[in-house]
């Protein structure tokens, strides 16, 4: 078992004749993806990967095409609101948005808008979802190949690319890892996936990696104390990072009183979560 | 983006809100002559994007034209909490009897925008969050109705707002809503928003930060951007695509992925380190992009140590070894390199910076150590 994508996921990737979306349809084929549709609006009825993917005009096309069940999203930033809305109005269940960059006030539609229709939104601004050995829908590096007990939700990439990796070579494998972005506003929270984690057998322990910015890790730390029995881990980037600056992220701010890592921190550690400095300290937790 | 308070009150009364009568001045002279075509009493207002301007004698209140000369000739020389005062805003002095707060900015919490009003306005409202939260009123927006009517109402009652004012405040929330979405804002204030002697509701002082995403799509106000904010050395990471921050460390961080970059921040930090930026050179960056980063850091003069740790997935760990080496190559500089390469063509990247007599470590941890023992290690 896994959680949001495995061997069965049929994906779409919207954007596919970008440069973006064409280099991580093939990375996520070689992995093993079961891709089975591009949408590219004036392409349709071109074929990519080699002359096997299909193209269509729209999300509602392919996925009346091909019964797909996921879409990962790297359309550019500026059409990223009209493409998320499409994708939420095709039916399409789950929604994974790699772009970067997108406006606030467009996020806010689109979260709004798919809370109403019932799809799940990974993302924006997230290196998406991996179910090692199974299904790679966003652009966690393939290496990452071994199966395990441990689920792992972040609100960063490369700081998680470095965690995979270092559990991977301490022979420990990952049920599933769930980037859900960096951004202010997210289509999933840590808590839903936290939940998602909670209820999949194969998840034995949960690794939770969070940033400076907002109170999401608060209200995850309140949802731990309820409703996970599992074990938590966890460590929380940006201790050293000056108040007011947006480091990177969009979402990584400390404002006011709002956002620091150390309140983040208390929240969770008061929660049961246990916590480490770093990504070895947080590794060797779990040796 | 941040708006200056000029700026924001000129986008605010395109929207029907009420400003005080006035003008910016660049010179006292014309501080002088905006006073005497107001033929009132004036304050003198620094424009400089940081709170606590009042405090640092940046507004003061000036009687006569000549008055207004001397107290700008002043409040024009000053610096305030670092930045140059380069602009004065002249505004007609008003009476008034009481100070409300109206702000909009998007909660993460519930994804919506928040409208925010408080009856003790005048003062910050994290000030006023922190002494008397039950005196904050706040309505979430619907993202696609957008504010109405009865949530005015609500925020109205809510801050005692007599209801002879109602109308007007009215106007001012529809006002204040329409330049939040207009403008793809992330803040739009009004602090404090005054009942006058003659019973109008007159927005004294606002602010405005624009969402730095959405910008592509409003030219208009790009132009407004004050650059003095802004480090020089940040300035021109922009211009590579990198994200930059200064701090006051001394080792230099060179890191892609914002998170991995903090971390190595923390990691510096927790072995008794101090880093001197942030530094992402974001995903698949070229050896011409790398090199720009290096650059910064090299020409950082408080810099003595530089780290680098890069997990290669998209980026290409040899790209990055060549940019580091053309950086070094074209500046003359002696300083230590502490660097990590991990992930896609790390062993080619390895090769290149240990041929050029740069040691590579292995862990995070072992490279965060080094690199603080380096700074450390060297005279002041």
């Amino acid at each position: 078992m896994s959680i949001l994508v495995n061997k069965n996921t049929k994906i779409i990737v919207q954007g596919i004749t970008g440069d973006e979306g064409l280099f991580h349809a093939t990375q996520m084929q070689e992995y093993g993806s079961n891709i089975v549709a591009g949408t590219s609006p004036g392409k349709g009825g071109e074929w990519v990967l080699n002359g096997k993917l299909p193209v269509f005009d729209s999300m509602r096309l392919a996925v009346d095409a091909t019964g797909a069940n996921t879409s990962v999203v790297f359309v550019p930033a500026r059409h990223a609101l009209d493409a998320l809305l499409e994708a939420i109005d095709s039916g399409i269940p789950l929604v994974i948005c790699i772009t970067e960059g997108i406006p606030i006030q467009d996020m806010m539609k689109v979260k709004y808008y798919g809370d109403q229709k019932g799809t799940r939104i990974i993302g924006p601004n997230c290196p998406g979802v991996l179910t090692p050995g199974e299904c790679k829908a966003g652009i966690i590096p393939g290496k990452i190949k071994r199966t395990g007990n441990i689920g792992v939700i972040s609100r960063s990439g490369t700081l998680t690319y470095e965690i995979l990796n270092s559990l991977e070579s301490n022979a420990l494998g990952t049920s599933s890892c769930v980037g859900i972005g960096g951004d202010p506003i997210l289509g999933s929270n840590f808590i839903q996936i936290l939940g998602l984690f909670e209820e999949d057998p194969r998840t034995e322990k949960i690794l939770i990696i969070g940033e400076i910015g907002g109170t999401d890790e608060e209200q995850a730390a309140e949802f731990i104390a309820n409703s996970v029995t599992k074990p938590v881990l966890g460590m929380i980037a940006g201790v050293s990072a000056p108040s007011g600056k947006r480091m990177g992220h969009a979402g990584a701010i400390i404002e006011g009183l709002n956002g620091k890592a150390l309140s983040k921190i208390i929240a969770l550690e008061n929660a049961g979560v246990k916590m480490a400095h770093d990504p070895d300290e947080l590794v060797s937790f779990l040796k | 983006m941040k708006l200056h308070e000029y700026q924001s009150k000129q986008i605010l009364s395109r929207y029907n809100v009420q400003i005080p009568r006035g003008s910016v001045a660049q010179t006292a002279y014309e501080a002088k002559q905006i006073t005497e075509e107001l033929g009132t009493r004036v304050v003198i207002k620094s424009q400089v994007l940081v709170g606590g301007r009042g405090k640092a004698g940046g507004i003061r209140v000036a009687n006569t034209p000549k008055e207004a000369e001397d107290l700008a000739t002043s409040i024009l020389s000053m610096d305030i909490k670092g930045l140059p005062v380069r602009k004065v805003l002249v505004d007609e002095a008003i009476t008034y009897d009481h100070e409300i707060y109206l702000g909009i900015t998007n909660s993460r919490k519930t994804g919506t925008p928040v409208m925010i009003a408080s009856g003790s306005g005048g003062v910050d409202i994290e000030e006023i969050a922190r002494s008397s939260p039950e005196k904050i009123i706040s309505v979430s927006i619907h993202p696609l109705l957008g504010l109405r009517d009865y949530q005015t109402r609500d925020l109205a009652s809510g801050i005692d707002l007599p209801h002879h004012f109602w109308k007007q405040f009215q106007e001012i929330c529809l006002g204040l809503w329409l330049v939040y979405r207009d403008l793809d804002a992330t803040l739009a204030e009004i602090n404090p928003l005054v009942i006058s002697a003659d019973s109008k509701l007159v927005a004294l002082d606002a602010k405005i930060n624009i969402d730095d995403n959405a910008l592509y799509r409003h030219n208009e106000l790009s132009e407004l951007r004050d650059l003095d904010i802004e480090d020089h050395s940040e300035i021109e990471a922009r211009k590579y695509g990198l994200s930059y921050i200064k701090l006051d460390g001394k080792i230099g961080c060179l890191v892609n992925g914002a998170g991995l970059s903090m971390t190595l921040m923390d990691m510096i930090k927790y072995y008794g380190g101090n880093p001197a930026n942030f530094l992402d050179i974001g995903g698949g960056a070229s050896s011409e992009k790398v090199s720009a980063a290096m650059r910064i850091l090299i020409n950082d003069p408080s810099i003595n140590t530089i780290l680098i740790n890069i997990y290669g997935g998209i980026t290409r760990c040899d790209e990055v070894a060549k940019g580091i080496l053309h950086a070094l190559q074209s500046q003359k500089k002696d300083i230590p390199i502490i660097a990590r390469l991990v992930g896609t063509n790390s062993q080619a990247g390895k090769k290149i910076l240990n041929d050029a007599n740069i040691q590579t470590l292995e862990t995070l941890t072992e490279t965060a150590k080094r690199a603080v023992e380096s700074s450390s290690g060297r005279v002041e």
